[in-house]
Parts: C-alpha cells; structure tokens; sequence
C-alpha cells in the first residue's frame, strides 16, 4: 500500500494542514509519498522531504500549478493516483476545491473530512453539522479522501529525508485563469492552527468593539475568530468566521464572547478542549457546551479577564 | 443564456437532527424538510442573473423523492421557469448525483450550471466539482461574486485567507458560499403561479446513468457528549480555573 498526500502550500511556505494530512496517511500505514505542485516551488519539495516519516516526494513545477487552478491539479493528480492505494489531501478551501474533481474523473466515490481511521477502508467523519458520525467503508480501488486537520495531530515536519523526484502533468487546461486575490493581513496566528482562540458574535455589537478581543487575544497569544452573525453584519470579514459553513477549529481554549451558540456555530468549535461562554443571556444554548460560563455584560468582563490573565 | 440550478432536499437547518437507535441513520421520520440553504442561495443568483438579463431562462433540477417536488415549486416561486425532477427513492452519493446532472446537462446544454457549496445534511462539498470534471467545464467554487462578461464568468471565491478571483471560460460551473447573496422569499401570487409552471419528472434508469457506489455507511452514532460544565461568579474566578484546574492559560 502506498500513499499519496497531497501538499497544501502558497509556493512559499508548506500549510501546517499538510503535517496533519501525513498524520492521517501514518494512521492508515503504507508507504507515504507527498505531491507539491506549484510553481518555483522547489523549496516546498524540500520542506516536504524533512516531514517525519515521508518516503518519496514528487515535484511537479509548472506555471499552470501556481495558483492550484483545480482545472489543472485535479488531472495531473487523477494521472498519478493510479500507483496508490489512497489519495490524500486536508479539507482545506484549496482541498475541497480540486479534490472531488479528482475522484470523478478517477469515477471514485469521495470520502469528505475524515475525523478518524477505523482500517485502511473505514473512516469516521461527521455529518448534520458534527450532529452524527458516521463510519464509512469504501470498496474502491483507490481511495480518494479529505482530512480534517483538528482530528489528527501533526507530525514533526522535521526528521525525514525523502528523495524528491520531478513529475510533470499535463500542464494548463486554458479554461480558466486566475486573476487575482486579496488576502486579509494579520498578525496573529493562522485561526485553525491556534492554540487558543477567542471568538466574537452578534453580541458585540459592532465592528469596532472588536478591538477589545483583539487586545485581549494579544495577551493570550490567541488567534480571534467570529460566528456568522458577526461576519454578516459587516463587522469583520468572513474568513475570520468559525462553523459549518466557515472554519473548524478545534483549540486548547475557545473563548465565545455575546455569541448564542447556533448549531452551524458549535458545528466548527466544539470539539475544543475547554469552552468558555461569556453572554448576558443565562438561557444562551452556548453555556450547554461551554465548560466554564459567565453571564454578564461583556463590555465589562473582557477587559477585566484581560487585566488578570 | 440557459442557467441549470440543482437544488436538494434536506432537513431545516434549524432540526436538532437525532440518530437512530439502531444507528443507522438520523431520524428523519416527521422532521420538516426545506430546500438547503446553499441551493437557495443558487436560485437567487440566477434569478438575478435573469432580472439584468443576462439569462434568459431558469431550469431547476432536484434528485430525490417525490416529494422533493415540494423544494421544486418553491425554486419556481422564486422566479425558476421550469422544473425536472429524477426521481429516486434511494439515498445518492455526489459522484451519482454528478453523473445524473451530467445527463441533464447534456441534454439542456446550459452556460452556467449554479449549486451550492454544500448540503448541509451529507456535508460532503463534492457535488460541483464532481460535475466539473465529468463535463470538462471549468469551476468556481464557494462564490461570493459572479459576473458574466462575454464568453467568459468572473467569479470571486471565498479562501481560507480572504478571497481570490478567477475567470472561467462558458459553459461553467459555479457554487454557491453564503455571502453570495441574500434569498428572497417567494410571495403567495408566485407560489399560486409556480403551480402551473412546467414540472418534468425523470428516473435514472431513463437517462441512462447507473447509481451504484463504492461507498457503504456501517453505523451513524451521536457524537461524543460534552460533560457539563460550570458557571463561575467572577471574572477573577474563571481566571483561577483556567490556571489552575484546566491549565490551559
């Protein structure tokens, strides 16, 4: 059995997704090859051969693999998946973009965000927003499957000494281009990557006010998220937003400042370690999760938790 | 242009789904169903798309049971032309679902094929692009901006750090993120309209598209109860728990 991980990077640094991806790939065991396609992406492929436990890493350098156009990754992938048993990629945007391209044009069920490996055919993952689980066993040859990050922990991404090999695919589709991104500038850390996390809802009232989290996530090394109300009211952008239809995170610490607890919002947090609610409303379903709750106005209570952490 | 909508039946998103005692399944016996938040989206965008007369018709199409007709007059209500309904009793995966809106496809030969994201029961996010690759059409997922110019569509996609555009060349692919668009509600006139509105009903076995998976669900559990928790007086005292009996600060 061998595998193949697909490596999730912006042709300058290797996404931390991908250290849980190969994790994931260890889980199922075999031989693990990683894929970088990109553009002048040579010093990802090196990164990727120092991850613990790769065994091979193929390079395929191309100017149509630059921006991960799925038009033009899902058939350089789909040609090289013949050799593995499973294709591996971390439901990333990026992931959930290209990779059902890949399985249909393989004419392969996919098996979306994976939480756990049962046996190299049977995964776990959830579905009804994190309301059920379900096990899964696919009979397919191979094995074409997104990974959710939060349900492995990474391996080290030193260690290893892969040999890196060149591939090439079959280049630009010319049905699409890529025309330009904006991308939000922060400091802070990456939100699915954090340790700690502090989230802010409705409750905040405007975007302004969110100047109090960013202070308080500032002190605590936090990464700050929001839940859809907050994003569709205008007050940040929604890359910032956590839940079903936004980021899964799954931190040490989450702290949800004034948000209610909607389903689509505890779909992307609850399976953080420890959950602290703060809200003014002591019937909020948030306290039904949260570990430790705190009912009370939040303009006064995060600065004080800010004054004493 | 011709636009294709696919819309999907699923159970409201406001359902506290319960599993089965058996495990397997989540029941969905007596539980309100709705037209899934993302195909909502989709109709509303090619409505639009209408409105400034860039499509010129609307042709909504939906995989499942008969009643999944319901979810159908409701796209028409929106301002959908006509409807086509695969009827299907059993429960499809996406690259089933893929080959059977290709057969549509071909046979409607839309510009722009409209889906959503997502359907929020499966969760699975494949459907689109699974129908990209078996059309060969280009794809613009999780799209909060659609513009078509000419020959090709711009569209503005949602990415994990903020937002990227690309162009398509026609016929394409594009599905739907939330900030896409705000739904409208159909108005009880459109509903008594969407009643006459044309409704084709077809069956896989008709368009000649097998449905047999490599996929097989063994169990559906509950996930993994949170134990309770506690509610602290003080800030001060929250503070001491996080330290102290969580370690987590």
């Amino acid at each position: 059995m061998t595998i193949l991980v697909i490596a999730e990077h912006n042709n300058a640094v290797l996404a931390a997704a991908t250290l849980n991806t190969v994790a994931a790939a260890k889980a199922i065991g075999g031989d693990i090859h990683v894929l970088v396609a990109g553009s002048g992406c040579g010093a990802i492929g090196e990164a990727a051969a120092k991850i613990e436990g790769v065994a091979k890493v193929l390079v395929a350098d191309d100017a149509a693999y630059a921006n991960q156009l799925p038009e033009n990754v899902a058939p350089l992938i789909a040609g090289l998946a013949s050799n593995y048993s499973h294709v591996l990629a971390a439901a990333t945007t990026n992931g959930k973009n290209f990779r059902p391209r890949v399985a249909a044009q393989l004419d392969v069920d996919q098996i979306s965000e994976i939480v756990s490996v049962e046996s190299p055919d049977t995964f776990k993952r959830p579905i009804y927003a994190g309301n059920a689980i379900a096990t899964v066993q696919s009979s397919a040859a191979i094995k074409v499957i997104t990974v959710r990050a939060t349900g492995f922990d990474p391996v080290s991404a030193e260690g290893g000494s892969a040999a890196v090999e060149q591939v090439s695919g079959t280049g630009d589709k010319g049905i699409s281009s890529f025309v330009g991104e904006e991308l939000a500038k922060s400091d802070r850390p990456e939100l699915t990557a954090a340790k700690i996390v502090v989230s802010g809802g409705r409750g905040m009232g405007n975007g302004e006010n969110f100047k109090h989290l960013y202070s308080l996530a500032d002190k605590l090394g936090a990464a700050v998220g929001a839940s859809r109300a907050a994003v569709d009211a205008g007050f940040v952008p929604n890359d910032m937003q956590v839940g079903q239809t936004g980021k899964i995170v799954a931190p040490q610490l989450y702290i949800a400042v004034g948000i209610s607890g909607a389903i689509q919002h505890l779909a992307g947090m609850k399976d953080s370690k420890v959950i602290v609610a703060i809200n003014k409303d002591e019937d909020a379903p948030i306290f039904q999760v949260a570990d430790y709750g705190l009912v009370g106005d939040l303009f006064e209570i995060v600065p004080e938790l800010e004054k004493l952490v | 242009m011709k636009i294709l909508v696919a819309v999907k039946r699923v159970v409201d998103y406001n359902v506290k789904v319960r599993v089965k005692a058996d495990n397997s399944g989540v029941d969905l016996a007596n539980v309100k169903m709705s037209m899934n938040p993302f195909c909502e989206i989709a109709v509303e965008e090619a409505v639009r798309l209408k409105e400034k007369g860039v499509a010129s018709e609307i042709v909504v199409v939906t995989i499942g049971p008969t009643a999944a007709q319901e979810q159908l007059r409701t796209a028409l209500a929106l301002g959908a032309d006509r409807a086509v309904l695969i009827e299907s009793g059993e429960e499809l995966n996406s690259l089933a679902v893929a080959k059977l809106l290709k057969a549509v496809v071909d046979k409607e030969q839309p510009q722009l094929v409209i889906l959503g994201k997502q359907a929020i029961d499966s969760d699975n996010n494949q459907t689109g692009q699974m129908l990209g690759a078996l059309t060969g059409y280009a794809q613009g997922t999780f799209a909060s901006k659609v513009e078509v110019e000419g020959d090709k569509v711009k569209v503005e996609r949602e990415i994990d750090g903020g937002s990227q555009t690309v162009a398509l060349n026609l016929p394409a692919i594009v599905t739907t993120d939330l900030r896409l668009n705000e739904p409208r509600y159909a108005s009880l006139p459109n509903i008594m309209k969407a009643k006459k509105k044309p409704l084709e009903t077809l069956t896989p076995d008709a368009l000649g598209v097998t449905t047999t998976s490599t996929l097989k669900t063994l169990k559906v559990e509950a996930p993994a109860a949170r134990s309770a928790g506690v509610k602290v007086k003080s800030v001060a005292e929250l503070v001491e728990k996080l330290k102290n009996e969580a370690k987590v600060i």
